[in-house]
């Protein structure tokens, strides 16, 4: 049972991490894009891209966090007290990425719209590397069972900063494989060859730091290495065969297969990790799945509640991201405008031969709807 | 535990108790706005757009339009804001997660499904406005309101829970086993959801009326504003009595549940019969300066007799007391003096229309109409204020004190100042953005009047104009 609900808690954190992480990414990109002008395309994709879902995908993390703390309430005890800074910095990120990012839509003042797209974007870089070093002191068993003083080390070992590292850079290539997706979407080749490039460049990046993070565990917490290439080693390949046909194929291939191939080898990885760490809920300890576990009615009532979670969450995401894909959400057109002007107000008052709600929007939107339709 | 182990406990840790609940308390009493909001406004766009789409009517649609630009804002601060409660949940309280993590982590698994459905069905109902036909866009808002309800019942489960715990089986200090029905359903939770959901549908009902009273005493008489005062104000105004009915309940219950906490509310110093009523004063000492006293009326309230015997502060060692009882006794006058004030300005209303069709003219109820969100608020956060202070010093009522939950782990008046600081911008730069949008929508109606009572010719003016 214990094992059962240790699976879930990892689903639930490959989930976030390949939707809510590339939103994340996406923050890191819109850091990246440059000026105002240069970077004015950029930015828009990664608006239209992350506005309808970030919210969806940010419970993940809430989902996350209940799971761990009503299925193993002692070792969430110990994580929280022992590397607090870094989480209470990762919290700080996500309240300035959430916030700057609702208020830069609706500013129009350029000064107070750079600094909201500035909160939006630093913090992106923010949260994902904090969590990372989280995650790192986890795997390099530096969380004591009944850890009750905060501990630095925990998670500014080279080992932690490796992964924190990681995740930045994760999540800014899986963002950049799904923003290619949606530039292909669009029709738009100069962006789509623009994260292409960029993919490819993230996706080398975190190779890297990969093969160095593992290299750091061989010294850090050998018998997690150990695992990690031995009995995990299959999902290991996985996740490498995954970056390496992304990498190889993102030029060519429909980008849309490749985003869920990278999706794929990221979530390899965590669960490389997880295999790895298994049975040990913190590793260097004697916390495992099932002592740190809660009472057993505990564990099976939070299993219906992911059965329920399933039934009732699953088909709402599904009917989102498919009316994200066949652009029936309207980012631009409702309540971001450049020019500040606002669409009709009535669904119904829109007469079926009448001005189309686009034609409010500034001529260059309406050119590249206009494109839009008559491919 | 003895009192003096507990002192002990408490002594080591002091130094993190009073920021950890100063740091809770801010955060919490910021996010109950925004969870307000995030439960009741749904419901009120809803009705907006329910009015435009039967009546045709063009205002109904573009308040409803609008209302659900300013609900996509306040979604997404609350939902980071809300995050954060979770975060501190642990990063503050970790002895509380170590221990009952088990047992009070399910009605938080259950508020995550509505959380997730919350996030999706908005997303789907804010960016579907243009594309989504209009009673498809409706329907679609649906499972937002009613997540925000469900929701809202989790949670308030978790706080009940705190107050009267129970549904789970402790031995040698482990819980052992658990029933998670009488978790969710827990004694207080009888009272405490209808309370707060009945609260969240008041503060937003009040506060985007009070908006639209403001611009009417600005002299903007127009049918907008009184469609955008109406919409909301009913709603809030028809609950209201039903929330005193429920409030008068709750107290009764606190009386017999937590008789200490209901005795700081009321001033009951020594467990007697014909306890009088204090309205107002302060409590410094055991002794009641200023204040007006009501032979017998709390007897009364709480048995229906004068005889009715009221427990006192004194029952319990001064360790196991609340402390400041006279900001929890002005806390609860406060809730229920503004409440009051609510309630006659909701009579005065329906009086008004009852017996002349319309809207009360006098200035006197506008002024007050526009102050009644503020009122609102002030009545939700001091209600917050009783049922956790009064609480106190106990995390889980007469389990675990809250010096016990707190973190070792240091730093936390440091994270108090940076949330201090945090909060106060995010709160300044909500208001500033959504005074923003208010004031662009003002320059455009300006331009292009909404004319009242003219019968809808042609395409809307702003589609026309464009």
């Amino acid at each position: 049972m214990a094992d059962t609900v240790g699976a879930i808690l990892l689903t639930g954190i490959t989930l976030y991490a390949v939707l809510g992480g590339a939103d994340f990414g996406a923050g890191l990109w819109d850091l990246l894009a440059g000026g105002e002008q240069r970077g004015r395309p950029v930015r828009q994709l990664i608006d239209e891209a992350i506005t309808p879902v970030w919210e969806a995908n940010h419970v993940w993390l809430i989902f996350d966090l209940v799971v761990f703390w009503t299925a193993f309430p002692r070792a969430f005890a110990a994580v929280m007290t022992t590397v607090a800074l870094p989480l209470w910095l990762a919290l700080a990120g996500i309240v300035l990425r959430g916030s700057g990012f609702a208020f830069r839509d609706q500013i129009e003042q350029p000064m107070f719209k750079r600094a909201a797209g500035t909160a939006f974007a630093l913090s992106s870089l923010v949260t994902p590397f904090f969590m990372g070093t989280v995650v790192g002191a986890v795997a390099t068993g530096h969380i004591r069972a009944d850890g009750a003083r905060a501990n630095v080390e925990a998670w500014s070992n080279p080992t932690a900063v490796l992964a924190g590292s990681l995740f930045v850079v994760a999540c800014a290539y899986l963002a950049a494989v799904y923003l290619t997706r949606q530039a292909e979407r669009r029709n738009d080749r100069r962006l789509r060859r623009y994260f292409a490039l960029r993919a490819r460049s993230a996706g080398v990046g975190a190779a890297a730091l990969s093969v160095s993070l593992l290299a750091a565990l061989h010294g850090s917490n050998h018998a997690l290495y150990a695992r990690l290439t031995g009995r995990a080693l299959p999902l290991v390949i996985v996740a490498a065969l995954c970056g390496l046909v992304t990498f190889t194929a993102i030029s060519v291939a429909p980008a849309r297969r490749l985003r869920d191939i990278a999706a794929i080898g990221v979530a390899a990885v965590i669960w490389g990790w997880g295999v790895a760490q298994y049975p040990h809920l913190l590793p260097a300890t004697s916390v495992t799945l099932s002592n740190a576990g809660a009472p057993h009615d505990t564990l099976a009532a939070l299993l219906v509640v992911f059965a329920a979670a399933l039934v009732l969450v699953v088909p709402s995401g599904v009917l989102l991201f498919s009316l994200q894909e066949r652009q029936v959400l309207q980012v631009r057109g409702t309540l971001w405008h450049p020019d500040g002007s606002e669409p009709g107000t009535s669904p119904r008052s829109v007469p079926a031969d009448g001005p189309h709600p686009d034609t409010v929007l500034s001529s260059g939107a309406v050119a590249r709807w206009r494109r839009r339709r008559s491919t | 535990m003895t009192g003096e182990v507990r002192h002990t406990i408490a002594t080591s840790v002091i130094g993190a108790v009073m920021p950890a609940r100063a740091q809770m308390a801010s955060t919490l009493g910021f996010h109950i706005i925004l969870a307000c909001f995030g439960t009741a406004f749904p419901a009120i766009v809803l009705l907006a757009e329910f009015i435009g789409l039967r009546r045709h009517d063009e205002t109904a649609m573009r308040l409803a339009r609008r209302w659900s630009q300013v609900m996509g804002v306040l979604v997404a601060v609350g939902a980071v804001t809300g995050t954060v409660l979770s975060f501190e949940m642990g990063l503050l309280w970790p002895g509380l997660m170590r221990e009952y993590g088990a047992v009070l982590g399910l009605p938080f698994g259950v508020e995550g499904i509505f959380f997730f459905l919350e996030a999706i069905f908005t997303a789907i109902y804010l960016y579907g406005w243009q594309r989504v036909p209009g009673w498809a866009h409706w329907a679609s808002g649906l499972p937002i309101a009613l997540s925000g309800i469900f929701g809202a019942m989790s949670v308030v489960a978790v706080n009940g829970w705190m107050n009267q715990p129970g549904g789970f089986t402790e031995r040698a200090g482990r819980i052992v086993a658990v029933h998670p029905w009488q978790v969710f359903f827990n004694h207080a939770a009888a009272y405490e959801m209808p309370h707060m959901i009945l609260a969240a549908y008041m503060v937003t009902g009040f506060t985007v009326a009070g908006v639209y009273a403001t611009g009417i005493l600005r002299g903007r008489r127009d049918r907008y504003h009184s469609y955008g005062f109406a919409v909301a104000f009913v709603p809030a105004a028809l609950l209201t009595p039903l929330q005193l009915l429920v409030g008068d309940s709750a107290a009764r219950a606190i009386s017999h549940d937590q008789p200490v906490k209901f005795a700081a509310m009321e001033y009951v110093t020594n467990s007697s019969k014909h306890v009088p009523e204090w309205l107002g004063g302060v409590m410094l000492n055991g002794h009641i300066y200023g204040g007006i006293k009501i032979p017998d009326l709390d007897s009364l309230l709480v048995g229906f007799s004068s005889k009715a015997r009221v427990t006192g502060l004194t029952s319990v060692a001064p360790a196991d007391r609340p402390p400041v009882a006279w900001l929890i006794h002005l806390c609860f006058d406060a809730m229920i003096g503004l409440g009051t004030v609510l309630l006659l300005l909701g009579l005065w209303a329906g009086y008004e229309w009852w017996r002349r069709r319309r809207l009360p003219l006098h200035r006197v109820f506008w002024f007050v109409g526009a102050a009644s969100g503020v009122a609102a608020i002030c009545a939700m956060e001091a209600g917050w204020v009783v049922t956790e202070v009064g609480r106190q010093p106990w995390v889980v009522y007469r389990l675990q004190t809250t010096a016990q939950a707190a973190t070792t782990s240091g730093g936390v008046t440091t994270s108090l100042s940076f949330v201090i600081v945090l909060y106060a911008v995010l709160g300044t730069a909500t208001i500033l953005v959504l005074r923003a949008l208010a004031r662009r929508w003002h320059l455009r109606d300006r331009d292009e009047p909404v004319v009242p009572y003219a019968p809808r010719t042609g395409p809307p003016t702003e589609e026309a104009a464009a």
